[in-house]
C-alpha cells in the first residue's frame, strides 16, 4: 500500500509538470525552479507536510518535496537557534542530497563522456 | 512584412505545427514519475529496517537517489527516459541530479574549471538561488510571526 501511494502521488505530481511542459513554453529547467519555488511556499505554510505523511518517497522524491524540506529546515533553525537559525535551517535539512550531488556530479561527469545523440 | 501579417503568418504555422500527444505524455510522466518514487520509497524503507532514524534515512534516501540519477545520466540511459518519460524524470530528484551531470559532461573539453564545474550549475545553480534564498526569507518570516 506504501509504494502504491509513492507510486501515484509522485505520478501526479510529475503529471502536473508534464501538463505545463506541453501547454506553456516552460522548458524542463523552468519547471525544476518553479515547482522547487512552490514546494517551498507550500512547506511554508504547512501544507505540504500532510502529503508527505500520506505518500511518503511520492511527495519527497519530486523536487517540490526538497522545496519542502527547504522550508521546515528554515522554520526549525528558526524556532531552535533564532535568526542565525533561519539562514541556517535550510541548507542544513538538505545538505545530504547536495554535497551528495556535488561530488557525485563532478566524479561522474569526468568518467563518462557524453553519448552522440541520434 | 508587416506587423499584422506577421501575426498571421505565426497563427498559420502554430495551426500546422503538430501537436504533442497530450494523453500518452501524461501516462507515461505519470508512470515514470511514480516508479521513480517507488524506487525512493524502498531505498527509504531499507534504510528505516537498518535503524536509521526518520532524518537519516531521508537523507541517506537524498543521496541514494542523487547517485542513481548521475550515474545513469553517465551512461546515457537517462536521455533515453526523458525521452518517454517527460516530467516523469524531469520532476523526481534524479532528474535534478541530470541537470548537473548532462551539462558537466558535455562541456568538458572547456576545461575543469570553467567546463566541468562551472556547467555543473547552469540549471542547478538557479535552483539552489531560488530554494535556498526562499527558504531563508521564509525562516526570517516565521521568526516575525511568533
Amino acid at each position: 500500500m506504501e509504494y502504491i501511494k509513492a507510486f501515484v502521488v509522485g505520478g501526479l505530481i510529475c503529471v502536473i509538470g508534464q501538463i505545463l511542459l506541453d501547454h506553456t513554453k516552460l522548458t524542463p529547467a523552468h519547471i525544476l525552479v518553479s515547482f522547487l519555488t512552490t514546494g517551498v511556499i507550500l512547506g511554508a505554510i504547512g501544507v505540504y507536510k500532510p502529503l508527505v505523511d500520506f505518500a511518503g518517497a511520492g511527495a519527497t522524491i519530486p523536487i517540490t518535496g526538497f522545496g519542502n524540506s527547504l522550508a521546515q529546515g528554515a522554520i526549525e533553525g528558526a524556532r531552535t537557534k533564532g535568526l542565525i537559525g533561519a539562514f541556517t535551517g535550510g541548507i542544513e535539512a538538505t545538505g545530504a542530497g547536495i554535497a551528495a550531488i556535488i561530488l557525485f556530479g563532478y566524479i561522474i561527469a569526468i568518467i563518462f563522456d557524453p553519448k552522440t545523440k541520434d | 512584412m508587416d506587423k499584422l501579417n506577421k501575426r498571421e503568418y505565426k497563427e498559420y504555422a502554430e495551426k500546422k505545427m503538430p501537436k504533442p500527444p497530450y494523453v500518452k505524455n501524461m501516462i507515461m510522466a505519470f508512470i515514470v514519475g511514480g516508479i521513480f518514487c517507488t524506487i525512493g520509497q524502498i531505498i527509504l524503507n531499507l534504510m528505516k529496517n537498518n535503524g536509521l532514524d526518520e532524518k537519516m534515512a531521508a537523507a541517506g534516501t537524498a543521496i541514494s537517489m542523487v547517485l542513481i540519477g548521475g550515474l545513469l545520466t553517465g551512461l546515457g540511459v537517462y536521455d533515453k527516459i526523458a525521452k518517454i518519460g517527460g516530467a516523469g524524470a524531469a520532476v523526481p530528484i534524479t532528474g535534478f541530479a541530470n541537470s548537473i551531470v548532462s551539462p558537466a559532461m558535455e562541456f568538458k573539453r572547456e576545461g575543469f574549471i570553467f567546463g566541468v564545474a562551472s556547467k555543473m550549475f547552469i540549471i542547478a545553480g538557479p535552483v539552489l538561488v531560488y530554494g535556498i534564498g526562499s527558504s531563508i526569507i521564509v525562516g526570517l518570516i516565521s521568526l516575525l510571526l511568533r
